[in-house]
């Protein structure tokens, strides 16, 4: 993939103003959509495919904290998510925990919706905590466990949305 | 000194030539044609008047001559096997899929991939059925405009799976028609809607038709609509309260043995008690059967309203999925679009109301409001543009996966994934010296292989014999605008490539849809060869004109060689275009297309930097 922001005209930063890359998304996708190009030659349409996916691509990437930061520190030369690394601080780990519990002892959807909000909460504090790390201090090591966390919280953010499934019938 | 005009880039190059292009709403109940005259979208009317087409198909000999609209359905109950209503339901199903057999009057053949239907004709597979009601609207629209058309936008429902869809173009193929796009129902009637009333914000559209049931959040935004996401269930509509009211009717009357032609009888009388219940506190229900035994029932709203209360909740759950997935909240909606003759029950619309705590919004006819759509569509895609530009981005309705050991889905592109995507994984070998792979494409949410669809399986050969777990398989999934995929899987590790692109199994290939067309068609004598090569021509024609704006407009981004390599390939595609040698057109039409491929990507970069810097053209 070609740069992400630089496909956007966006600095490489992981402070994101979401208006500008939704305005960009759409202006730069509105060029090269294939819809744009129905009744071009095989080949601008071929290419039309291609670039739109990219640009699909790199929005995702962009849009989202996690896939951003990670983003980020690749491009840095780290990889973050990496097995070997599972170092997590004493304290995540007793949050995680109570977090499960909280999950798992949900009964009825006010309770879930409680507990969403936390998260979120704590999403919130992990993306100020990242734009500090990567952006001002260039503290890798930091972001990266940070980042990691961000990572367990977003996935638990799935898990509580499944979970408000088993209440739907 | 004459100004002469140029187009822009992937703009058709005859700007003043209207071409002919139409939206189709092939619906499980109705079908409509509909398109843009004088910019605005109309419906077209059948030389009756009438604008709504039964999609039901009667066989009426062995030569297979069909009755397609009204008069088949009025033949329905005399004539109930050789009478096909509803046939979407059965696109891309086989006969295991489909719930509610014993009410049905068909006599169906479990035939390889999809259900066929046995009549008078021989057994016709559903692509054939809609193939005949797509005939039917072709001919209404190309007798209306006086002209043969370039194309058509085929509406589907956002949740029809890859292997629906598939069938659906299949089925345009075999009447004729160049499907521009396959087009979701819901985002269509956002476009008919959207356009009318000038709208931003993010919307809802609950799309009950005959057959299916959709729900989509879309988000409109400066000339955008992004569909956020998507949920329904492709097997439930209109005919599901028909039928809860014909097991009420059998239960009031004591019957439990029915003839196929009172079973016909009875789902018409239940389907009629449902529309008057519409304007009506109650229906009466009376029938004479073929037994002589006469039936005389009141069917009141309140207990309607019991009766298929289930299936309102129905609805209710796949709108709460769609809003979690977007993120959303019901008082985030802006305003919540009606579509589909089913939302005309008043108990459709107090549901959808209280859950969205706001007045649905009617004002469009919910039966037209997405032939309009599809017609503003095709309009666009037909390279007739509107003043204003817009764009469209639909999304994956449901999850695309791999089968893994155990019988498990690997879920490789996410459902509600923005179009056109695609998503690579690494697979590798679970034996040593393993030389093949198996690879299942399936699609749906579920965990196990066994509870999502089945779309294709094919086999990756020729890998280089290595120790278990070496080998490094990369598996990439397309998916296209149209929400159609393919797969394709190579050995990357060792070079070795084998490469493979699939299409569901409920594909038809290119020969079967030739054989179909020349069994079907009545001007079979008609010399494909001479059509083909006329079409050759034309496309042929159509990209020197466009390769040559090009190079007018954009010879800067190409240095002196490269512009005089292509210029060469233009002119040796003219050359070639003097003479009537198929072969020869190909290889030179072939050759421009890939000689351009690098000089298309650099002309779309420029593109997006003017987007980007803000600089566009037509502000100087």
């Amino acid at each position: 993939m070609s740069d992400a922001f630089a496909l956007f005209g966006l600095t490489p930063r992981f402070a994101l103003e979401r208006a500008a890359l939704d305005a960009a998304f759409r202006a730069v996708q509105a060029e090269v959509h294939p819809d744009k190009f129905a009744h071009a030659d095989a080949a601008t349409q071929r290419q039309a495919v291609e670039r739109a996916t990219a640009v699909n691509e790199a929005y995702q990437t962009l849009k989202a904290p996690v896939a951003r930061g990670a983003y980020l520190l690749r491009q840095a030369g780290i990889e973050p998510f990496d097995p070997a690394n599972t170092r997590m601080s004493t304290a995540f780990l007793m949050q995680q925990i109570e977090w499960r519990e909280q999950l798992e002892s949900a009964t009825d959807v006010a309770a879930l919706e409680a507990l969403e909000k936390r998260i979120a909460a704590a999403a919130r504090d992990h993306e100020q905590r990242l734009i500090r790390q990567i952006d001002a201090e260039a503290d890798r090591v930091g972001a990266t466990e940070t980042l990691r966390e961000l990572r367990f919280i977003e996935k638990m953010g799935e898990e509580i949305q499944s979970a408000f499934e088993t209440f739907d019938i | 000194m004459a100004l002469l005009q140029i187009s822009e880039p992937g703009q058709s190059t005859a700007p003043h030539e209207h071409r002919l292009a139409v939206g189709i709403d092939l619906g499980t109940t109705n079908s409509l044609v509909a398109t843009v005259r004088n910019g605005i979208s109309v419906v077209l009317n059948d030389a009756h008047g009438h604008a709504i087409l039964p999609s039901v198909v009667r066989y009426l000999d062995a030569t297979g001559h069909t009755d397609v609209g009204q008069s088949a359905l009025a033949k329905a109950s005399e004539d109930p096997h050789n009478t096909v209503i509803s046939a979407k339901r059965f696109m891309g199903r086989g006969l295991k899929d489909l719930p509610d057999l014993a009410l049905l009057p068909y006599h169906f053949v479990d035939a390889p991939g999809m259900v066929q239907v046995r009549t008078v004709a021989g057994a016709k597979s559903p692509v054939e059925i809609s193939a005949e009601i797509l005939k039917v609207l072709r001919a209404r629209a190309e007798a209306a405009l006086g002209g043969d058309l370039v194309g058509a936008v085929i509406t589907v429902p956002a949740y029809f799976d890859d292997a629906q869809r598939q069938a659906t173009k299949d089925a345009a193929r075999l009447a004729g028609l160049d499907v521009l796009r396959l087009l979701n129902e819901p985002t269509a009637a956002a476009i008919a809607y959207g356009l009318d009333n000038g709208s931003e914000g993010v919307y809802a559209v609950y799309d009950l038709g005959g057959g299916t049931f959709d729900i989509s959040i879309l988000r409109l935004a400066r000339g955008v609509f992004e569909v956020l996401a998507t949920n329904g269930d492709s097997a439930l509509g209109g005919d599901d309260f028909d039928r809860r009211i014909y097991c009420w009717i059998l239960e009031q009357a004591g019957l439990s043995v029915i003839n196929d032609h009172d079973k016909s009888l009875l789902i018409a009388r239940a389907r009629e008690a449902k529309e008057r219940l519409t304007d009506h506190t109650e229906a009466q229900v009376t029938a004479l059967l073929t037994t002589g035994q006469f039936i005389d029932l009141t069917l009141t709203e309140a207990h309607f309203n019991q009766l298929t209360e289930s299936l309102v909740a129905k609805t209710l759950a796949p709108t709460r999925k769609a809003l979690r997935d977007a993120g959303l909240k019901p008082a985030e909606i802006q305003g919540v679009v009606m579509v589909g003759g089913s939302t005309r029950m008043p108990r459709i619309q107090a549901a959808v109301g209280e859950f969205f705590s706001q007045t649905p919004l009617t004002n469009l006819d919910p039966d037209k409001v997405v032939a309009l759509g599809a017609a503003i569509q095709a309009n666009v895609l037909a390279g007739n543009r509107l003043g204003d530009d817009w764009l469209l981005l639909d999304v994956v309705p449901l999850s695309l996966g791999l089968e893994t050991m155990g019988g498990l889905a690997e879920k490789i592109v996410p459902r509600n994934s923005t179009l056109p995507t695609a998503r690579a994984q690494e697979f590798t070998t679970y034996k040593d010296g393993q030389t093949a792979m198996s690879l299942h494409v399936v699609q749906g949410e579920r965990e196990l292989v066994a509870d999502c669809r089945s779309l294709a399986r094919f086999d990756l050969r020729g890998i280089p014999p290595m120790v278990a777990g070496a080998a490094r398989i990369r598996v990439t999934f397309q998916v296209d605008a149209d929400g159609l995929l393919s797969v394709t899987a190579r050995e990357t590790q060792t070079g070795v490539e084998a490469h493979i692109e699939v299409k569901p199994s409920y594909g038809l290939s290119d020969d079967e849809i030739t054989r179909m067309l020349q069994e079907s068609n009545a001007h079979a004598k008609d010399d494909v060869a001479a059509r083909q090569l006329a079409e050759l021509k034309v496309d042929a024609g159509r990209l020197v004109d466009a390769t040559r704006t090009a190079l007018t407009t954009d010879a800067a981004l190409l240095n002196p060689s490269e512009q005089a390599w292509v210029a060469g390939l233009v002119s040796g595609l003219e050359g070639a275009l003097q003479g009537d040698e198929g072969a020869a057109i190909k290889r030179a039409y072939d050759a421009l297309n890939r000689g351009t491929g690098e000089f298309a990507a650099r002309r779309m970069d420029a593109s997006v930097r003017r987007a980007l810097t803000g600089h566009r053209l037509e502000e100087f």
